[in-house]
C-alpha cells in the first residue's frame, strides 16, 4: 500500500479499533493509549503487505496482543470487591424458591443465521457493555483473549471457584439479555 | 438430582474445564427432563461462537 492509502486506512480502522480496546479494557484513556501503539506498531511492518484485509488481520493481532499486555499489566490491581453473595444474587433472580427457571428459557430458533447481521453485533456489543464490570472482565479474558480459567485466576489472584461464579454470572446475563434485546419474536 | 441453577453452574464449568463423569451423568438425566436446560445449553455454545466471531471479524 502507498503511505496515503494507508494513513488513509489507518483513520478508517481506527474506530473499529478503539471499540474493540474498550469493549475489553472499559477506560477509554487506556483504549487509546493501546490503539495508538498498535497503530505504531502496525506502521513499522505495513510495507509487507499488499491488501487491506492482509494488513487489518494484522493489525488486530498487534491490538490482541497489546490488550493482553494490558491486561496483565493490570494483575496487581486486584478485582475491585464484588461481594460474592452479591453475584449469587444476581444469578438468583433467573430462578425460582427452588432454582428451577423463574421463566423457562425461550427457543431461539436458528441463531447462526443472526451472525451474518450486522445489527446482531451492535446487540452483542450493548449486552456485553450491560455486564457488570467483573464478569464481564473474566469472560473478555475467557472469550475474547481465549485464555485459560487457571491463566486468569493467576492474573486476577481469584480462585478457581470465584472464576466460574463470574463466568457463568457473565454467561447467564448474556444469554438473558441477547433473549430479550434480539432472539424476542425471532423464534 | 440437580436444580436448574446447579445444571447451569455445570453447563457453563463445562466450558471451562473437563467435568467428571458423574458430573456429567447427573447433568444428563437433568437435561433429559428440563427443556429450559437444553435451551441454555444450547445457547451458551452460542454464545461462545458467537464471541469468537466478534473477535475474528475484526
Amino acid at each position: 500500500m502507498t503511505s496515503i492509502d494507508l494513513g488513509a486506512f489507518l483513520d478508517e480502522l481506527r474506530p473499529a479499533l478503539l471499540r474493540f480496546a474498550r469493549l475489553q479494557l472499559r477506560s477509554d484513556a487506556v483504549a487509546e493509549d493501546v490503539v495508538q501503539e498498535a497503530l505504531l506498531g502496525a506502521l513499522e511492518g505495513a510495507a509487507r503487505f499488499k491488501g487491506k484485509a492482509e494488513f487489518s488481520t494484522w493489525v488486530f493481532a498487534i491490538l490482541k496482543n497489546k490488550i493482553i499486555d494490558e491486561i496483565r499489566r493490570r494483575k496487581r490491581e486486584p478485582v475491585a470487591p464484588e461481594p460474592e453473595r452479591a453475584l449469587e444474587d444476581a444469578i438468583d433472580d433467573l430462578f425460582d424458591a427452588r432454582d428451577h427457571w423463574a421463566e423457562i428459557p425461550a427457543a431461539w430458533g436458528d441463531p447462526h443465521a443472526s451472525l451474518e447481521q450486522t445489527r446482531f453485533w451492535a446487540v452483542f456489543e450493548a449486552c456485553v457493555n450491560g455486564l457488570a464490570a467483573n464478569p464481564a472482565r473474566v469472560f473478555m479474558m475467557r472469550e475474547f483473549l481465549g485464555l485459560e480459567t487457571d491463566e486468569i485466576c493467576k492474573e486476577l489472584a481469584i480462585s478457581s471457584s470465584n472464576c466460574w461464579v463470574l463466568l457463568h454470572r457473565a454467561r447467564l446475563g448474556l444469554r438473558e439479555c441477547l433473549s430479550q434485546r434480539w432472539f424476542a419474536g425471532a423464534a | 438430582m440437580l436444580n436448574c441453577k446447579q445444571a447451569t453452574q455445570m453447563m457453563s464449568q463445562g466450558l471451562d474445564r473437563r467435568l467428571g463423569w458423574r458430573e456429567r451423568f447427573t447433568l444428563r438425566l437433568h437435561l433429559v427432563i428440563c427443556e429450559g436446560c437444553r435451551r441454555t445449553r444450547e445457547q451458551l455454545e452460542f454464545l461462545r461462537a458467537a464471541t469468537r466471531r466478534y473477535r475474528d471479524i475484526f
